[in-house]
């Protein structure tokens, strides 16, 4: 199993890491028997533009890599924008990821909405009138991979 | 960070000494000959390989003519387990014993016989990765022909007891196979003493070169061959030898055998150095057993991060090593040995495993005393899970 130069770049030196005081907007994905546990932490300003963003996650190389890379993606985004990310466009900017690790890119795209979820519930909006119904990842094994 | 290399993976592989290498390259050059040949490069290649079997047999106190070469420990075991189950001598007992804790080559290859209608039992072992001897014992039934259980494990380095199991197994009557690849060379064995019937043993383990390894065999034990051809190696396993790294293997046992009291000796200081600083990690845990551990085990659980990551933020820092973590191994669940042993799931989500060998020195010890602590700082300021 081999990992990109970008998974390695983001998992040695990751961004946003940390928490985020001011957050609005809290997501936690994962559970600690699969081994893969991720929280993001953002700031949306009044203009609905996610201004801040950050994560802390507990799991493996690529874990930590698509959580860096996907609080990249939507730094500084719309939450309009941000919903549409998908695991695809996460895997796409790690230039791909190993088969078997599929799953975190998964993990991602559902914090980033965890957090926008937590973000609607606060503000009183019911989350599936904006965002929808949850995707659904059955069988992550057909994932198309990137190489 | 300067460019060096720590080598802390000698479970996985080790170095070839350069004084096997030096035994070993005439055979490539000059001293090419088949074994099977008659003239005299092909006598002096079969001479070559009787002095290996010799020195491969000393260290278990073996015959020379109860060693058979191999291409490494997974033929053996496949040998050990196939070849047994299906010998003529099974006369019709039907049942094998094994543990769970197990390498894939034992685990699988009891797989592939419970598929043809053998029995297999898996003895459960307590949280230190012993096997229970009660439960061995109430296991043994009329049909049991063998018993196999490693005489070292590869994650934990837990040592079983091998001499009482050895001793059960003569008492009731039922043949017993070791898989000693992780322990042969590296703590004292002997197949008289120990009972031990069959034995699987591997050269890379033992700073020789890959592709190459041996099964004892008690004289007299008939299993069946299953790799047929020109009849080498007594006909029991077929194959142009590979006199090179059968050279290899055999002077990697001479300087075992030669140097283990030593060797072990000072590998167990650094061993104690080692593990000793890495418990000063907050909640951190050692894995396996205190005391009955191989010399270069040093095999931990640390809370609240992810082995793979700690294994990759290693590699960055020059150090290799192992983790038996869910993510390493691809599926979602942590090693079979870790699980067999009772840990949670995560908590062996946080396994690590560091083996020192005959290269290891206290400056790597240091090094790594140096960087881990650091490293599992950054990962658990990153962690979700982690609380002070």
């Amino acid at each position: 199993m081999q990992y990109t130069e970008k998974v390695m770049d983001h998992l040695m030196h990751p961004r946003n890491v940390g928490e985020l005081e001011n957050a609005n907007a809290i997501g936690e994905v994962g559970n600690m028997k699969c081994g893969d546990i991720m929280k993001m932490y953002m700031y949306i300003n009044d203009d609905e533009i996610i201004q801040d963003v950050t994560f802390k996650t507990f799991g493996c190389g690529a874990a930590i890599a698509t959580s860096s890379m996907a609080t990249e993606l939507v730094k500084g985004k719309s939450v309009k924008d941000a919903m549409q990310l998908t695991n695809q466009a996460v895997m796409e900017a790690l230039d791909g990821l190993p088969p078997v690790k599929v799953h975190c890119s998964v993990l991602a795209e559902e914090a980033i909405r965890a957090a926008l979820t937590d973000y609607y519930t606060r503000k009183g909006i019911d989350p599936v009138s904006v965002l929808g119904e949850p995707k659904h990842h059955d069988d992550e094994e057909e994932i198309p991979v990137i190489d | 960070m300067d460019n060096r290399i720590v080598y802390a993976d000698n479970a996985a592989t080790t170095q070839v000494d350069p004084r096997v290498i030096d035994k070993m390259l005439p055979y490539f050059s000059t001293g090419y000959g088949n074994a099977s040949s008659l003239y005299a490069l092909g006598q002096s290649a079969h001479t070559a390989l009787e002095e290996a079997r010799k020195n491969v047999a000393a260290v278990i106190g073996a015959q020379p003519r109860e060693i058979f070469f191999t291409s490494g420990g997974t033929e053996s075991d496949n040998y050990a387990l196939r070849g047994m189950m299906h010998s003529r001598r099974a006369g019709g007992r039907r049942h094998l014993i094994t543990t769970t804790i197990e390498h894939p080559a034992i685990l699988q290859t009891c797989k592939a016989l419970e598929k043809e209608g053998f029995r297999v039992t898996y003895l459960p072992v307590d949280h230190y990765g012993l096997v229970d001897l009660e439960a061995l014992d109430k296991a043994i039934c009329e049909d049991t022909l063998l018993v196999s259980v490693m005489a070292a494990n590869n994650e934990i380095g837990t040592i079983e007891p091998i001499a009482e199991i050895g001793k059960l197994c003569h008492d009731r009557g039922v043949y017993f196979h070791t898989d000693a690849v992780q322990a042969y060379g590296h703590i004292p064995l002997d197949v008289q003493a120990m009972n031990i019937d069959l034995l699987s043993l591997s050269s890379h383990k033992i700073n020789g070169p890959k592709g190459v390894g041996a099964i004892y065999i008690r004289s007299g034990l008939q299993p069946e061959t299953f790799i047929t051809g020109g009849g080498q190696e007594k006909g029991r396993r077929s194959g142009t030898e590979n006199i090179p790294g059968i050279v290899g293997l055999g002077e990697a046992a001479r300087l075992k055998q030669a140097e283990m009291a030593e060797e072990s000796a000072r590998v167990r200081a650094l061993q104690r150095r080692l593990i000793d600083g890495v418990l000063r990690i907050p909640q951190t845990i050692l894995t396996g057993h205190p005391t009955q551990r191989l010399p270069g085990n040093c095999s931990f659980a640390i809370s609240a991060i992810e082995g793979e990551s700690l294994v990759l933020f290693l590699d960055h820092e020059g150090v290799c090593a192992s983790t038996g973590s869910a993510c390493s191994t691809g599926s979602l669940d942590p090693s079979h040995v870790l699980m067999g042993i009772g840990l949670a799931h995560e908590v062996a989500h946080g396994s690590l495993r560091l083996t020192l060998g005959r290269f290891s020195t206290e400056e790597d010890v240091d090094h790594i005393l140096e960087v881990l602590p650091r490293i599992v700082e950054r990962l658990r300021s990153m962690s979700p899970v982690w609380k002070d």
